[in-house]
């Protein structure tokens, strides 16, 4: 079995760019786009801040040249938009191939769809179809329809760290023999369901996120979708694809101390990053850049943080939040996030962690504050969901 | 005062779900978090929305919440003396 | 390449499936359409504290798990894997219900946390202070498939032993209006619903928790083996032979060697007619059901795990597993396959033996 699996292509859609272009654009211009709510009809609207792609539903349903009457979902089509650009980008046939898998997440689904005509639905029989799309499973369903994937295709749904786990289903799917190529990643548009949910755990900031910020008030919801294509070395070799990166390391592990909260020294934390070392056969000190969890809560970074220097053994590598830029995607994060550590590697980059001011009070841990240029070798991206759900990826040039 | 106690120690028991208890069972000093009840975070912020829809108080941070809601005396105090409703 | 087994199931379902029970007394469901499962005594295995918050799904699974690491003797586990087609439903709907009535005042977390659908998955994870691998599967009928899969490479291409896989579902009552609305569920008062005789749009709705403990130590007391299991998400009716075949060739089973298929009717007559197609491949093995004592939800295949790991170690078929009740047959029991797909979607094959 080989010890890395190939990364031949790429898509992102998030609230910092519309592909994988102007993702990286935003990041090297400080571009964020965290900003107040347009698209959704909330009474929460004027105390939040959120990571909103800046397109109507319409405008989506035009990008993917969808007819008027159609099942999807909002999350559904930014998945359909950035699934379709990583396939393009690694040039992969989908139509009559056998060995090629989807594996998708998404923690909303359809649910923008459900609790907008929930009430309605039972006199209304026009809105009836989006019933169809209630559960997660068949919005993964009629995006491998429009990607024309047939062939292993299922949804993963763990929380904030949904899109790690997908990728690692992926890896492991292509050791065993039983994939050569897979689509990984995850999905999440904004909704009433999941904005209300965060506000009832009072961790929502109503100004920009500033992670690892000794003043840091809370997180800012974002929405957006992101994949890689996940190779065997045959397959990319048979057809002379020259991959972008490799995934080289990556685990699970569940902190089971809160359905919410993590522990104090975020055991479930460490624990992923020890492990993920472990796959990759490497040693935390070769690692170049961490993109941290670094959502902004209080509970949140405070864990992590201890877990870093812990693993690290106080000797932390560069590291940087990327939500300030995009907010947090939920299920989508870890892929987007996977995006930028390609980026990072590829482009040789350190991003920044944008509106810190102040050290926590409790390590000596400073952000990245800078974009900075730097020989990137290898990249540690962590996730870590409800549920106790952690998850470390590894990236290597 | 005393009926305000009977009624948090209901309406506590039906947000809560705790089933099995009884308002006899709730004293009016008995600690409700960690030990006592054994409550937890999740519980506070349920009980931060009753302060809010039954009695219109708003509690904006979280951790004032501790000396509030220390036990149904304490909880009863602050109402009478904070209520809008 | 390690061995898979079973070595400790769990089932709370429609039937009286908790108490080790195989089928014993099925009881008759032909009058209603949407069938709540038996409830265990939750006391029995969850504190009063934990239970307040739990909906049935979660306490059904909580229940099943247990049962499932005690009947394997397991207390420690490499992994927790679920799958589940709706997850907790009935705390959605109540989030979702409050939402809309309050305008979104007054609104409190537990439900919505409790609606995260990797909840099971995260509770069990709590309940045994358990920090290994934990996945959530979300995939409609693949849910479970999923989530077997996921153990079955862990334990033969990984060599853990002690993973906890489960599949889980829960009646929500008004959602399940909604699936009737658009006739994924019979329609009330189409009486009697006989799958076999009657087959009409949707299926009967209905609910479970299956838990089963994978290892790779064989034990005296394990149910079988887990040969292979494969999964497909687009199959036209036409292809179902092929589909088969192929699956079983690759791990070198001729058509005849398969003693017994499980095969998933529900009595929709839109999507029975895959089984149809299967039914015909396997005409000297042993046909047998499940969704007549079960009825239908999307990790159901689960069900079907249960229903073939008590045959095999039994080596014995319940007479009610068969569509008219006909005499077993007294032969060994060896090779098992299992066929389950949902609304025509998400196709899954499971290949068991004896051990």
């Amino acid at each position: 079995m080989k010890d890395r699996i190939a990364i031949t292509g790429m898509g992102i859609v998030s609230a910092i760019g519309m592909n994988a272009a102007e993702n990286l654009k935003s990041l090297k211009d400080n571009k964020h786009g965290i900003s107040k709510i347009e698209h959704i009809d909330t009474t929460l609207g004027d105390k939040i801040l959120v990571g909103e792609i800046k397109k109507t539903n319409h405008e989506l349903e035009d990008i993917l040249g969808l007819p008027s009457l159609n099942n999807f979902s909002r999350s559904s089509m930014l998945g359909a938009i950035a699934a379709k650009e990583a396939i393009i980008d690694a040039g992969i046939i989908t139509e009559g191939n056998t060995k090629i898998g989807f594996i998708n997440s998404t923690t909303v689904g359809g649910m923008d769809m459900v609790e907008r005509y929930y009430n309605d639905f039972l006199e209304k029989k026009e809105h009836q179809h989006y019933i169809e799309v209630h559960d997660a499973g068949s919005n993964t369903d009629l995006i491998s329809e429009h990607l024309g994937i047939n062939g292993f295709v299922t949804t993963i749904s763990t929380a904030c760290s949904s899109a790690a786990n997908a990728i690692m289903l992926g890896a492991r799917m292509i050791k065993s023999g039983r994939l050569d190529q897979v689509v990984v990643g995850g999905m999440d548009g904004l909704c009433k369901f999941t904005i209300n949910g965060f506000n009832t755990l009072m961790i929502l900031s109503d100004t920009y996120n500033q992670p690892f910020d000794e003043n840091r008030k809370g997180l800012n919801l974002g929405e957006g979708a992101a994949y890689l294509v996940l190779e065997s070395e045959e397959s990319y070799q048979k057809r002379n694809k020259e991959p972008l990166a490799y995934l080289k390391g990556y685990a699970n592990a569940n902190d089971a101390f809160h359905q919410t909260a993590s522990s104090e020294q975020g055991d479930g934390a460490y624990l992923a990053m020890k492990n993920a070392f472990k796959v990759a056969n490497m040693k935390p000190e070769q690692i170049d850049y961490v993109n941290a969890h670094g959502t902004a809560t209080p509970n949140n970074d405070l864990s992590e943080g201890r877990a870093m220097v812990n693993i690290f053994e106080n000797k932390v590598p560069k590291f940087s939040s990327t939500k300030p830029f995009t907010g947090h995607t939920l299920a989508a994060a870890a892929s987007v996030e996977a995006v930028f550590s390609v980026f990072a590697l590829r482009e040789n980059l350190v991003f920044p962690t944008l509106n810190f001011e102040q050290n926590m009070k409790e390590f000596d841990l400073t952000p990245q504050l800078e974009l900075e240029e730097k020989e990137i070798s290898a990249v540690l991206s962590n996730s870590f969901g409800f549920g106790g759900n952690c998850s470390s990826l590894i990236f290597v040039k | 005062m005393e009926e305000l106690k009977i009624e948090l120690k209901e309406k506590i028991i039906e947000a809560l779900n705790l089933e099995d208890m009884s308002i006899e069972d709730i004293k009016d000093t008995d600690v409700l978090f960690d030990e006592g009840l054994g409550l937890d975070s999740i519980d506070a912020l349920e009980l931060i929305i009753i302060l809010d829809k039954d009695y219109g108080i708003k509690l904006t941070d979280s951790k004032d919440g501790k000396k509030i809601f220390q036990s149904i005396e304490t909880m009863a105090q602050y109402i009478t003396d904070h209520r809008t409703k | 390449m390690e061995r898979c087994y079973i070595n400790g199931v769990g089932c709370v379902s429609v039937q009286n499936t908790f108490e080790g029970n195989f089928l014993e007394n099925p009881i008759d469901y032909s009058d209603t359409n949407i069938i709540y499962a038996v409830k265990p005594n939750y006391k029995d295995f969850i504190p009063p504290a934990a239970i307040r918050r739990m909906s049935a799904g979660v306490k059904n699974s909580v229940v099943a798990s247990s049962i499932a690491m005690n009947d394997a003797n397991v207390e420690t586990l490499d992994g927790i894997i679920t799958g589940t087609g709706m997850g907790c439903i009935q705390d959605s709907e109540k989030f979702l219900d409050k939402m809309i009535e309050f305008n979104e005042e007054y609104l409190t977390p537990t439900s919505f946390i409790q609606s995260t659908h990797n909840t099971v998955s995260g509770q069990i994870a709590l309940k045994l202070k358990c920090n290994a691998y934990n996945f959530t599967y979300v995939n409609t009928g693949g849910s479970f498939p999923s989530a077997l899969l996921d153990g079955v490479m862990q334990v033969k291409d990984e060599g853990k032993n002690n993973i906890l896989i489960g599949g889980i579902d829960e009646i929500a009552e008004y959602t399940f209006k909604l699936y009737q609305a658009i006739g994924h569920i019979k329609k009330d008062g189409e009486v009697p619903f006989n799958i076999f005789e009657n087959r009409s749009e949707g299926s009967i709705g209905a609910e479970g928790a299956v838990f089963f403990v994978l290892g790779n130590e064989k034990k005296e007391n394990s149910y079988a083996e887990i040969i292979d299991t494969h999964i497909i998400n687009n199959l036209k009716v036409d292809k179902v032979n092929d589909f088969i075949q192929d699956f079983l060739q690759n791990n070198d089973i001729k058509i005849e060697d398969v003693d017994t298929i499980i095969l998933g009717n529900n009595g929709d007559i839109n999507f029975d007619s895959y089984y149809d197609e299967a039914e015909k491949m396997f005409q000297s093995s042993e046909i047998i059901y499940y969704k007549h004592l079960f009825g239908e939800f999307m990790t159901a295949p689960s069900i079907s795990l249960w229903v073939a790991s008590n045959i095999l170690k039994n080596q014995e078929i319940p007479s009610v597993l068969y569509k008219n009740n006909k005499k077993n047959s007294s032969n060994a029991i060896r090779t098992i396959l299992i066929y389950n797909q949902y609304r025509g979607k998400d196709h899954s094959l499971i290949l068991m033996k004896n051990v």
